[in-house]
């Protein structure tokens, strides 16, 4: 998301930098860039106006130091504001009521259904909570059965009673939560439009009875400006008490994340960012305004790659990487964890200056990592280790085995190469890692 | 100002017919949520400014973006506003309304001859393959697509090309129960599977109009966009010269993306309409404007809620009429 604001952003302050001061005129052109990259993202005509005003008066206000150059100043500034519009802190979820009770409501198309399902697998898994989903989407065909097969694939219970009244589902599922020792109750709610009377009546009538803990509103990341009329809309209707951005995956710029807490101080609380049922991360407001700068998001990285690898076997693996001791073996486990974190595209993307590296538009074919997988996993265990062995015959075997070709196990074998040599050159300091 | 004059008599005679005509009716509807605001606002921009300057021209570009009309769009479109004011010497802001119309008309039609209609195979079935990003309302637009086309009294087949979400097979399967269509569906299999084993029953069942639903993909997911591609092959080997009709199906709530998505599926797979959904909402659904012009790909066909008859064809006159309606009286 905000892919090209970094880009537009460095461009815009190089005439900046070797200036002794900010005056108007030169940051007048960085001010129109930031305009139209905002603009550009969806963000709120009125959110654009403010911030833009807003940069513009503390730029001209700060003195220049030595220790700080024009050109930095001026990204803090920028930087800083960005994290106010964001919210500043994150918030975290509700969670110590027992049960709790969450409800997803936004509208139709939003990914309520989804979410619904991967906020129940993040409450399992970092919370350590026994949720349990109720389909109140009594209306859409087979939404019903959408959050059966999401629960039936993650092995969370889906509480149903057909199309019935949802006050009268949820006074169910709440007996049902307490026989079975639920302690989160997640409701799925049918998507609706803010202006329909009767369908937010429904809502706000769940609100009335159950009180929940938490209502959040689900938004697609793609919203153009219409975004305020839909917040605002559910917001006057039902007390939300956060929001989730679904579809960030996309290349959409996401600009709603900005107008969103400006604008209603409603705080985001959670991102989609993938299809798969992982695919959930909280929201950290600084975390978001660094990716938006192109200023990377390490954390994020750290994050996802600690569910994955526990710290000792990431230090093996640093270990055998500068002692030039890295063979295919390990790289065929990398690979496997690779995968696992989910679409390389989204990994790249959150390095910094991701964009002038070019990172942000690498498309890594699922199939072309299947296939180096097929040609490791047709060599022999004392093969992978061993690499140097593998001569003519012994490549065709593998190049049979795996369905490849022969120039193709060959290729694989020398990028292989390449890449131990650029861990050596790490190792003794010749190359500098990009972070 | 010619073009607006032909486009006003337009509309005087729209008005005329408007008794018999319901589909006015029904766009008035569906968009009077969106005109009230828009119309209201480009009123009170006049009532405001009655000269042309600067606040003026800022304000109106504010109300052009907060429709989503598209960044690049409605700076050009402004740029051109600002030389015809000049050249034309205008100070006066109702007539500068109507030049905004006239402009707007413009954009759209852009000296091309609109085919809004549905082109049907001249022999054999017509396939229509629906594409788009998720959450859309592609499962629903080709519920009332169908509905349609039942009552015009063919037979309708329903292809379950999404295997991949949950519930979606089921949600089609329903939707033709509910409409007489005939269908066909296997859960998780390779949907280029369950299409080639569609499109051979829908051929021995004679359908006349055949409908592919697909999954939501977003357009920069590299592996589900070929997995398009490979869609279409299969498509066209079992019946040539299909799909007749790739409908790109668009939610009227999204913004600046929108272009995206429109050029990113037209790369993949010849895109030939857009059906824009949702209208029924306070979205305005601009960037369909935006789309016209940078990718070119017209629209075809306007959702206006849940139901089965929401659906509308698009006809521009009808919706900037729509759009205009209060400022143009």
């Amino acid at each position: 998301m905000f892919e090209y604001m970094g880009d537009r952003l460095s461009n815009a302050i190089k005439n900046i930098r070797g200036m002794g001061k900010i005056t108007e005129e030169n940051i007048n052109e960085a001010m129109r860039e930031i305009r139209m990259a905002l603009l550009e993202a969806d963000v709120n005509y009125q959110v654009v106006k403010e911030f833009i005003s807003n940069v513009k008066e503390k730029a001209l206000g700060m003195e220049v130091s030595k220790s700080l150059k024009p050109d930095e100043l001026f990204i803090k500034i920028v930087k800083d504001e960005l994290i106010t519009l964001l919210g500043g802190e994150m918030v975290s979820l509700e969670t110590h009521k027992n049960p709790t009770i969450l409800m997803l409501v936004g509208l139709q198309g939003s990914g309520k259904t989804t979410t619904a399902g991967k906020l129940s697998n993040y409450l399992r898994k970092k919370e350590a909570k026994h949720p349990l989903l109720v389909a109140c989407d009594i209306y859409r065909p087979a939404a019903i059965d959408q959050l059966k097969e999401v629960g039936n694939s993650l092995n969370i219970p889906v509480f149903e009673e057909g199309k019935k009244n949802p006050i009268e589902i949820i006074s169910h599922a709440l007996e049902y939560a307490k026989e079975n020792k639920n302690d989160f109750i997640i409701i799925d709610t049918a998507g609706r439009l803010h202006i329909d009377e009767l369908l937010m009546n429904e809502l706000k009538e769940i609100e009335e009875v159950y009180h929940p803990h938490e209502v959040l509103l689900v938004i697609d990341a793609m919203m153009g400006q219409d975004a305020i009329n839909v917040i605002t809309g559910f917001h006057e209707a039902l007390n939300l008490t956060g929001c989730i951005l679904t579809k960030l995956d996309g290349n959409t710029k996401g600009g709603v994340a900005l107008s969103v807490r400006h604008l209603t101080n409603v705080p985001i609380k959670f991102v989609g960012d993938s299809e798969k049922m992982d695919g959930l991360s909280p929201f950290y407001p600084e975390r978001m305004a660094e990716r938006i700068l192109d200023m990377g998001d390490i954390m994020g990285i750290a994050e996802k790659v600690e569910d994955i690898l526990s710290e000792e076997d990431a230090k093996n693996q640093a270990k055998k990487m500068m002692n030039g001791k890295y063979d295919l073996e390990d790289f065929l486990t990398n690979l496997k964890q690779i995968k696992k974190l989910g679409p390389l595209e989204n990994i790249l993307k959150l390095l910094p200056q991701a964009r002038k590296m070019g990172l942000n538009n690498i498309s890594v074919d699922p199939k072309q990592m299947a296939h180096v997988e097929a040609i490791i996993l047709s060599m022999t265990p004392y093969e992978r280790r061993h690499p140097e062995v593998l001569k003519a015959t012994r490549k065709q075997r593998i190049a049979k085995g795996s369905g490849r070709s022969v120039e193709e196990v060959n290729r694989l074998l020398n990028q292989f190469e390449e890449m131990k040599k650029m861990m050596k050159m790490m190792k003794n300091g010749n190359m500098k890692l990009p972070f | 100002m010619g073009l607006f004059d032909k486009f006003k008599n337009l509309v005087k005679k729209k008005e005329e017919i408007l008794e018999e005509k319901d589909t006015l009716l029904t766009y008035e509807k569906g968009l009077s949520k969106t005109r009230e605001d828009f119309v209201s606002k480009l009123n009170l921009l006049g009532i405001k400014y009655t000269k042309v300057n600067e606040e003026y021209f800022e304000e109106l570009e504010n109300i052009l973006i907060m429709a989503d009309i598209g960044v690049n769009t409605v700076f050009s479109f402004l740029e051109r506003l600002r030389e015809r004011v000049k050249k034309e010497n205008i100070t006066d802001t109702s007539y500068l309304n109507e030049v905004i119309v006239d402009e707007l008309f413009i954009i759209y039609v852009n000296n091309e001859s609109l085919s809004d209609k549905i082109h049907l195979a001249k022999e054999g079935p017509t396939v229509i393959l629906m594409v788009g990003v998720n959450g859309v309302g592609k499962t629903t637009t080709i519920a009332k697509l169908s509905h349609k086309y039942i009552l015009e009294g063919k037979k309708v087949f329903l292809i379950a090309g999404d295997t991949f979400r949950a519930g979606a097979v089921k949600q089609l399967e329903d939707w033709a129960n509910k409409t007489g269509a005939m269908f066909y569906g296997q859960e998780n299999a390779d949907p280029s599977g369950v299409i080639f084993e569609g499109l051979e029953k829908a051929r021995e069942n004679q359908a006349d109009i055949i409908f592919i639903d697909t999954a939501g993909r977003l357009q920069n997911k590299v592996n589900l966009m070929k997995e398009l591609e490979k869609m279409n092959r299969v498509i066209e080997r079992i019946v040539p010269g299909a799909p007749h009709e790739t409908l790109l199906v668009i939610d009227a709530t999204t913004g600046q993306n929108g272009i995206l998505q429109a050029k990113s599926f037209q790369e993949i797979t010849n895109i030939t309409g857009i059906v824009l959904t949702k209208l029924d909402g306070t979205a305005k659904g601009g960037i369909v404007l935006a789309i016209k012009e940078s990718v070119g790909i017209p629209v075809k066909f306007i959702g206006l809620g849940e139901k089965m008859e929401d659906l509308q064809a698009f006809d521009i006159e009808s919706y900037i009429y729509g759009l205009f309606k209060g400022m143009i009286e």
